[in-house]
């Protein structure tokens, strides 16, 4: 079912409706006995952390013999001055720069490739030879980023990868992939493509065979050709979802697939760090490394949620202005 | 019959539409390509890991293995040291059991009373799941709550709990809860007497199996797949999954014989006895394969799990 008749739907049924003060009833007991342990589960992993956040904003200190939690409520506050030693930090404008053009550029070619993939499998002959297409590149998909560094380093390692092999026997020289920082936005961004396209293709695959054949018959018999068909059918049906996943990426715009820059880079050390470093990354080696406190991190982190919240929904606020019935909120 | 007769007039107008021959081959051989680089990988390292460690050594990892090159020696290694990865995969089975069938149950009870729209308390539930969809405390605070406050740190739950609900498998749910159950059922079971615990168990879950199964596979998948909860939170080597035990290899080849087996001496004997660039791809490809050859088999629910997500929370 699609977006659309969804909201229509939930207009229908909630347009006549009364706002009645009902009484509560047994049955709203029962219900809310069932939701009680998720909700408990939302509670404690979900609403904790954020009030959690006030860490950001207190110097911590542990109290002698006191919990943590005494120990953070007795610390004394400290303004901002976490989140300025986070924008104050050498490889700031670094790790911003890089988490938002890895984004751009994984938008783009999150949308472009796989919708352009999807049009051209759908319209090969053998549908059982599009199947097997299809399920083979779903399968990085279902690969955890720590084996698929193995996969990496297999190709890439310097003295016995296959990739240098290849290099080699063209009359090249051994290049050392793990040193060159020039070279990791590119592994980088095809390693994304090589396990997120299997998947993406196959969502907007499964929209294109949801839209209404008789619309193709018709242009057919109207004399347009496959582009035609492409441009005037295909992407307007595409629509809704093209501008679903649109929202959803540019709402993570400040977050990065960890697995992706820290294991494939094997660590993201130096000399790939600036190449290589995301939020995600330097959160995870501020919040494992020592000389950092909890604070300081909690703020990098905050910061980072709150400028993701904030940005998805402008993207949201956008798409609603242009199309109401496609927007996500 | 007259589906027939429907779907051979289809196939003429599909006939008539189709590309041509040319850029169907075109269009073939990409697609075979880019299978193959999707897949090959895999390929690859099983043929790493059955080549012989000398061979590699001298000339780097082979695309194709001879007899001359053959060698099982990776794999008789690993064999000796099947305690550490009999038990990581131990640990891997059951995370990914407890933690599916939890995140089954929580993520059904709330899809369902998420789609009861006269449940009084309707609107601050799907509020209380909303909100995690565009904010959280991040990671640092995630991190705190964990191990200073709930003190999981080190136990079994801290890889099983937070992994269990996501908002987005609650929508799924939701979604097909109101879409495919009729109020009239539920309505009527009422009459009967029934209690929401009963219309929920004996009713909405049997028809609702689909739904289950496919948000039973993400949750499974990314149970088996997860390295990060270990990687943050577990430093014992009991705890550790046949990922993490992965994850950790790769900078510490030798962390298989920091257990050693009463099959060979002591550590340093093993660590010599060791063909470390073979014993590499081999172990990836034993954590790889189990996935690579289930997946097609559930690919299906993925796909429907996608379609149905893809409507709005």
């Amino acid at each position: 079912m699609s977006d659309l008749e969804v909201k229509k739907e939930e207009a229908v049924q909630a347009g006549p409706e009364p706002k009645k003060r009902r009484r509560w009833t047994k049955d709203d007991t029962e219900l809310t006995l069932l939701a009680t342990p998720t909700f408990i589960w939302y509670v404690l992993f979900c609403y904790l952390p954020m009030f959690g956040v006030i860490i950001a904003f207190k110097n911590y200190k542990i109290t002698p013999g006191a919990s943590f939690l005494t120990s953070l409520l007795k610390s004394d506050w400290s303004g901002f001055d976490n989140f300025k030693y986070f924008f104050g930090l050498r490889d700031f404008p670094q790790i911003l720069r890089n988490t938002i053009l890895y984004n751009v550029a994984f938008i783009i070619l999150d949308i472009v490739l796989p919708v352009l993939f999807a049009i051209m499998i759908s319209n090969i002959y053998s549908k059982r030879k599009s199947k097997t297409y299809q399920t083979l590149m779903f399968m990085p998909h279902f690969m955890s980023w720590v084996v698929v560094t193995y996969f990496v380093y297999a190709f890439l390692i310097t003295d016995k990868g296959l990739l240098n092999a290849m290099i080699r026997a063209f009359g090249g020289k051994n290049v050392n992939w793990y040193f060159e920082p020039k070279y990791w936005p590119y592994i980088l961004i095809i390693m994304h493509i090589w396990k997120s396209i299997g998947y993406s293709m196959v969502v907007y695959l499964a929209s294109i065979t949801g839209i209404d054949s008789t619309l193709y018959e018709a242009a057919v018999l109207d004399g347009a050709n496959k582009f035609q068909q492409g441009r005037y059918i295909t992407l307007p049906g595409l629509k809704p979802i093209i501008i679903m996943m649109f929202i959803l990426s540019v709402g993570h715009i400040f977050s990065s697939d960890f697995g992706l820059f820290y294991q494939v880079s094997r660590g993201a050390n130096q000399p790939l760090t600036p190449v290589v470093a995301t939020f995600d990354v330097k959160i995870y080696q501020m919040l494992t490394s020592n000389s950092v406190s909890l604070g300081k991190t909690a703020a990098a982190s905050l910061f980072q949620s709150v400028i993701g919240c904030i940005t998805i929904l402008i993207a949201n606020g956008i798409v609603r202005k242009v199309d109401r019935a496609s927007a996500l909120i | 019959m007259a589906r027939e007769k429907k779907m051979q007039l289809n196939e003429g107008v599909t006939r008539l539409n189709r590309i041509k021959p040319a850029t169907n081959a075109i269009f073939n051989i990409f697609f075979l390509v880019l299978a193959l680089v999707c897949f090959l990988p895999i390929v690859f390292i099983f043929i790493i890991s059955i080549t012989d460690n000398d061979v590699i050594r001298r000339q780097g990892y082979q695309i194709f293995v001879t007899a001359e090159t053959f060698s099982a020696d990776a794999y008789k290694y690993l064999w000796g040291q099947r305690q550490t990865i009999l038990h990581a995969l131990w640990v891997s089975v059951y995370v990914t059991a407890i933690g599916t069938v939890l995140g089954v149950m929580l993520t059904s009870l709330m899809g369902y009373v998420l789609s009861r729209r006269e449940y009084k308390l309707n609107g601050f539930m799907a509020i209380v799941v909303f909100i995690p969809m565009i904010f959280g405390g991040g990671m640092a605070a995630s991190y705190m709550v964990n191990s200073q406050i709930l003190h999981l740190r080190d136990t079994m739950w801290i890889l099983i709990l937070p992994l269990a609900v996501s908002s987005f498998n609650v929508t799924i749910a939701r979604t097909f809860f109101r879409t495919t159950i009729p109020d009239e059922v539920i309505e009527s079971a009422k009459i009967d007497g029934a209690s929401q615990f009963t219309i929920f168990s004996r009713i909405v879950l049997p028809i609702s199996k689909p739904v289950l199964a496919t948000i039973g596979l993400f949750l499974a998948f990314g149970y088996w797949n997860d390295w990060f909860q270990a990687q943050l939170y577990i430093n014992k080597d009991s705890l550790r999954s046949l990922q993490a035990m992965l994850n950790a290899m790769q900078n510490n080849l030798e962390y298989l014989t920091k257990n050693p087996t009463a099959l060979l001496a002591t550590a340093t004997d093993l660590k010599r006895n060791m063909p470390q660039e073979s014993v590499r791809m081999a172990i990836a490809f034993v954590v790889a394969v189990p996935i690579a050859c289930i997946y097609p088999f559930f690919q299906k629910y993925f796909i429907s799990g996608l379609t149905v997500g893809a409507v709005k929370g």
